[in-house]
């Protein structure tokens, strides 16, 4: 039974870092319906930035972290402006391509200056805690709690605010929300910053229990494609809910079944799901 | 500029291609154009479902690298001839792309290119992983080069291009026609509007499946001339990368053309291998000049072309109409701009 509970718990940690991966990537879906490709990349800048502030600049951890989540935030920003507004109204396969082509220029940017290498991120809680009996990392304590703090605060800051409220509007109806006097330009700033600085905290918070490398993102970016998908593109609760399935899937099934294939359960879980319900699990209408 | 047009156009290229290995020294060079061919022939199969028919498949690496293991998994472990693995690289895919089509097909947009991204992403994962059948990271070494027949060799890097070419302008030749039949048309009714297509008596979902089986047989035949050039396979064949990189080429070239995709294939290796001095930093470069390309050249290379003509034309027929009958140009102008 022990067993089982420290499996629960490796997947709520998994689970709350796709969660936040998938919430920043369903939001900016939900406002400019652009699957951000790059979204993976700033995943991967974050940590890499937040390693550099830690390991040149001696800054703490929680420093590093804020420090990194402004960073991606700027280039996040910078994205939406450079990228994505000129080509606002070109066709969607070319939003697509351009996503990748930020994704190249960030991944080689980051091998350029970091190199191809594995690095370690230091966590000061790296040491080991007992709770209900379970022995675990305190990192993944902190991830859970971290993603629950995270969801708790972007929730009551969407419903609670006008800011918030502005941005659901334009995600309900982009010319509704111009037309009520809502400036689309700010609000799509806004959600872009907020989906990088997502991505970067998930990505500190994760690395201390795996590594810091270029390629860090791949996986994870596409699982979070899975997820929203699973939980249909640009819901919110859906992003949650989803990122908690694959999490504890993998947790379990890697556990159950096999370590190898643990990366491919959450594929073949789209693949089965949408087989039987191809709309995905939480949405009503067809697409 | 009229004689490069048309039939004499593609003359003139195939000439060019078929005198190329007489006019480099160097074997490098001609190994790259031969892998430049085999990516144009999967690019062209991506443009077919992709270009024409609208459905942006992010599998098609995958399905590339499963035409390249079968070929060499069956004639390394299995010890098939090489044009018998060959043909099987292409039912195979063609199976396993009837498949995916049934489930992925029913999604549109965004969606389903998400979900052949996983796809994709399963095929990795399974030719990494699954190491008795696929002999995991390791690879397929010493497969064999294709054997030669009628007096033909295909061991020499000349006679290696010269079949790659072959089957390049088979493949082209083979597009054009499907483009321009009655099916190729369907094709595009079903980019352009999937409800009007519908409308008109076409089957939407059979329609669909045909264009992606007939894509994915090109991925996986090119997969089987990259094993029996290149040699030596490696899971790496089936990352994104590689399906990003064949999109590059098409999108480069002018998506939804024929000779696009083949010119971005030839063109963007150039370029990259021209970068190289910058090494590490090519892609750090590349990466933005895709982005300039996407923003400024939107419809590639050759579409650019054929819009500046089409647009020439109509300005043309206009003139022509208006000095002819001036009274009923007037009422006209807008019939000329719709050609």
């Amino acid at each position: 039974m022990d067993l089982f509970f420290q499996q629960l718990l490796n997947g709520l940690t998994i689970g709350g870092v796709y969660s936040l991966v998938a919430l920043g990537l369903t939001l900016v879906y939900g406002i400019l319906h652009v699957p951000n490709f790059a979204h993976g990349a700033l995943y991967m800048a974050g940590a890499f930035v937040a390693f550099y502030f830690m390991e040149s600049l001696g800054l703490n951890y929680w420093l590093a972290m804020l420090g990194s989540a402004a960073v991606v935030a700027v280039l996040s920003m910078l994205a939406e402006r450079l990228v994505f507004h000129p080509l606002r109204n070109a066709p969607p396969l070319h939003d697509m391509i351009a996503a990748i082509g930020i994704l190249l220029f960030l991944e080689a940017g980051a091998q350029a200056i970091w190199g191809a290498d594995f690095h370690r991120m230091q966590s000061p809680y790296g040491n080991l805690v007992e709770i209900f009996g379970l022995t675990t990392v305190g990192q993944r304590l902190l991830i859970i709690a971290g993603a629950v703090v995270l969801v708790a605060v972007l929730h009551l800051f969407l419903t609670r605010t006008t800011t918030g409220l502005t941005i659901i509007a334009m995600a309900q109806n982009r010319d509704g929300a111009a037309l009520v006097g809502i400036d689309a330009t700010r609000v799509t700033l806004l959600v872009f910053a907020i989906s990088g600085a997502l991505a970067a905290v998930a990505a500190v918070l994760y690395s201390p229990i795996n590594l810091v490398y270029p390629a860090m993102g791949h996986l994870v970016i596409t699982k979070a494609f899975v997820i929203i998908i699973l939980g249909g593109m640009g819901s919110f609760p859906g992003a949650i809910v989803g990122g908690l399935i694959i999490g504890l899937a993998e947790a379990f099934g890697g556990f159950y079944f096999s370590t190898d294939y643990k990366d491919l359960i959450a594929f073949v879980l789209l693949v089965v799901i949408l087989s039987v319900r191809p709309q995905g699990l939480f949405s009503k209408g067809a697409h | 500029m009229k004689l490069l047009q048309g039939k004499a156009g593609w003359a003139l290229l195939i000439a060019l291609a078929l005198v190329f290995p007489y006019m480099v020294s160097n074997t490098y060079f001609l190994s790259v154009m031969t892998q430049s061919y085999i990516f144009a022939i999967a690019a062209l199969g991506l443009n077919l479902i992709t270009g024409y028919t609208g459905q942006f498949n992010l599998a098609h690496g995958g399905f590339m690298a499963i035409g390249a293991y079968a070929v060499g998994l069956l004639t390394t472990d299995y010890q098939w001839g090489f044009w018998t693995a060959f043909a099987a690289a292409g039912a195979i895919c063609g199976v396993i792309g009837y498949l995916v089509g049934v489930i992925s097909l029913r999604m549109t947009g965004h969606v389903f290119s998400i979900f052949t991204l996983c796809v994709g992403y399963i095929i990795y994962l399974l030719i990494e992983k699954w190491e008795d059948v696929t002999h995991g990271a390791v690879g397929v070494m010493g497969i064999p080069s294709p054997t030669g027949f009628g007096g033909l060799e295909f061991e020499s890097a000349k006679g290696q291009y010269y079949l790659v070419l072959a089957f390049l302008i088979l493949g082209a030749y083979i597009m054009h026609r499907i483009v321009h039949s009655l099916l190729g048309r369907s094709f595009v009714a079903v980019r352009n509007s999937e409800a009007l297509a519908e409308a008109l008596g076409i089957p939407l979902a059979r329609t669909k499946r045909l264009a992606f089986v007939l894509s994915v047989i090109y991925a996986g035949l090119a997969g089987g001339l990259y094993a029996g050039v290149v040699r030596f396979l490696g899971p790496d064949l089936a990352a994104t990368h590689h399906t990003f990189e064949l999109v590059m080429f098409m999108l480069v070239g002018g998506i939804g053309t024929i000779l696009g995709p083949i010119l971005g294939s030839i063109l963007v290796p150039w370029l990259t291998q021209s970068l190289q001095f910058l090494q590490d930093y090519r892609m750090v470069v590349f990466g933005p000049v895709l982005i300039l390309l996407l923003i400024f050249v939107p419809n590639g290379i050759v579409g650019t072309i054929l819009h500046r003509r089409a647009r020439r034309a109509a300005a043309q027929r206009e003139q022509a109409q208006a000095a002819s009958a001036p009274a009923a140009a007037s009422s006209t102008p807008n019939g000329a701009r719709h050609a």
